[in-house]
């Protein structure tokens, strides 16, 4: 059997992907918490749970109105989206004025009442979510063999990355967002309505959260806590690549996964610490993130 | 020169927090006019400007255009109603590059310049047109950030202190401009500390001093005020 530094590579190439997959999720996490924490200055804490709600969305839909995989991927980041321009309209705007801390301790509250909620209803335990037909089974890449509905949620999660980035690089709305980043007041004095660049913000990180909780049902089940486990790793990969950096969520969020794979390799006993070794290390360094531009 | 005024402002008071800054301030601009505050630092000229706009938000008083009252507005519905912006720190955003600086601000009636009047305009921020907005010098900023409200379509521009900190020969470019957008029949409202600039183009001048008009008079009048300038602006 061939081996790499007395690794058998299938072990290696196994790792790789699996961390590919948590880097999939960790970057599109990451992205959604970047593009609110940019424009609207708030931690929002409650994006796990919002990822949460996207995968019981899926999983609701399915077994109580049948709607289908490829539907939910639609339906449920439109409906958490809802939910929360609902929620930054009614509260969240409230809170624009004050310290950012009072965003934060909202936003972690509104994650504890959901993921509380969610966990008296349906149990801590996760519910099975099944892949697509279209995406069950598993490819010979010569190498490896790859489960498809793993790789399919790493070109998708790809793909969502590179669209998000197009959309605030690329398009009038998404320099509107970046100006109103800079300088919301001009913005609005230019007569942008930031307020509404506000909400739709909002809506548009909770429905990548919701969209990543879709895609993440059929891999880590359907649990009201699995928000909670991810939302602290997420957390470091933002400040890593540097708070409120698109591009910097986006790259750490996979690299960051990689390495995580590559040290249960290695050395097993530091992967579950890994990543916040990597984090104490860049806020020594440059406490601005690796993308993070200085202030 | 008899016709209603464009920009009516009148006993209009500000507050920066508790701190009341302005007092009963009365400003008057026609249709095509250019009209320069004067004061010194602190006199409350650039706190008019931000009153006027709504970026100040605790304000009573009038402020109408065109008869249309703007202080119950919210902020971007100010820049809707035809009033266009160029801070005293020109505002150019970092992440954005010269051409998306420039088509930035949304169009809010017809009449405004194309994109390409505006590179014949300004040859150099053509040139520049790809890099990142705040890599050009001061003067190309002042330029851009005047450049950026010219596209709108708005009727009245606040201007304030276009000369700051730049050099002579980007001054008198400024100047030019100025006298250009002048004879297409736009509507100016000058911050300035330049006299020399100042006089090149106002119709009218307000005094300010503590955040009151103390003073108003026509822009011939300039040269035989200056004893009276001088003292209240203290240069």
């Amino acid at each position: 059997m061939n081996t790499i530094f007395g690794i058998p590579t299938p072990a290696l190439y196994g790792q790789i992907l699996i961390g590919l997959i948590n880097g999939s999720f960790y970057a599109m996490l990451s992205l959604g918490l970047a593009v609110i924490f940019g424009l609207l200055r708030v931690i929002n804490f409650a994006h796990g749970a919002q990822y949460m709600l996207g995968a019981f969305a899926a999983y609701l839909l399915l077994n109580w109105l049948g709607i289908n995989y490829w539907l939910a991927l639609v339906l449920a980041p439109l409906a958490v989206g809802v939910v929360a321009v609902i929620i930054e309209r009614t509260m969240l705007s409230r809170l624009y004025g004050v310290d950012h801390l009072y965003g934060l301790l909202l936003t972690f509250g509104l994650a504890l009442i959901l993921e509380g909620a969610f966990r008296y209803w349906f149990g801590a335990a996760g519910q099975p979510y099944a892949a697509p037909a279209q995406l069950t089974g598993a490819v010979n890449l010569g190498f490896m063999f790859m489960p498809v509905y793993r790789g399919w949620v790493v070109i998708a999660s790809l793909v969502i990355c590179i669209g998000t980035w197009l959309l605030i690089e690329k398009t009038r709305l998404g320099a509107y967002l970046r100006a109103a980043t800079e300088n919301a007041t001009l913005v609005q004095a230019f007569g942008v309505n930031v307020p509404l660049l506000l909400t739709l913000t909002y809506g548009l990180g909770a429905a990548l959260a919701a969209l990543a909780g879709v895609l993440a049902a059929p891999i880590y089940q359907v649990s009201p806590l699995m928000g909670t486990n991810l939302i602290i790793i997420v957390f470091a990969v933002v400040v890593v690549g540097g708070m409120g950096s698109i591009l910097g969520a986006i790259v750490t969020g996979y690299v960051l996964g990689v390495l995580e794979g590559l040290t249960k390799v290695f050395y097993p006993e530091a992967s579950s610490i890994v990543i916040f070794v990597i984090m104490a290390i860049v806020l020594l360094v440059r406490p601005a993130g690796l993308f993070g531009r200085e202030e | 020169m008899s016709s209603a005024p464009l920009l009516e402002v009148r006993g209009l008071n500000a507050w920066y927090g508790e701190s009341h800054v302005l007092h009963g301030v009365d400003l008057d601009i026609r249709e095509g006019e250019t009209v320069t505050l004067l004061g010194r630092n602190g006199a409350g000229k650039t706190t008019t400007l931000r009153a006027i706009m709504g970026i100040l938000r605790r304000r009573e008083g009038v402020i109408r255009l065109r008869g249309k009252d703007l202080l119950s507005l919210p902020l971007h519905k100010v820049a809707q109603a035809g009033i266009g912006y160029v801070p005293e720190e020109r505002g150019i955003f970092a992440s954005l590059n010269v051409s998306e600086n420039l088509t930035l601000p949304p169009t809010v009636s017809d009449g405004g310049m194309s994109v390409e009047e505006i590179y014949t305009l300004f040859p150099n921020l053509h040139e520049r047109r790809s890099s990142q907005g705040t890599k050009l010098s001061g003067g190309e900023q002042q330029m851009l950030a005047i450049a950026r409200v010219l596209r709108t379509g708005a009727k009245v521009i606040l201007l304030d202190e276009p000369t700051e900190g730049l050099a002579p020969v980007i001054v008198q470019r400024i100047g030019d401009v100025l006298v250009a957008l002048k004879k297409r029949g736009m509507t100016i409202l000058l911050v300035e500390q330049n006299f020399r600039f100042a006089k090149k183009v106002a119709d009218r001048f307000y005094l300010m001093e503590d955040g009151r008009m103390v003073n108003s008079f026509p822009g011939h009048e300039l040269d035989a005020r200056m004893d009276e300038l001088h003292e209240v602006l203290g240069v």
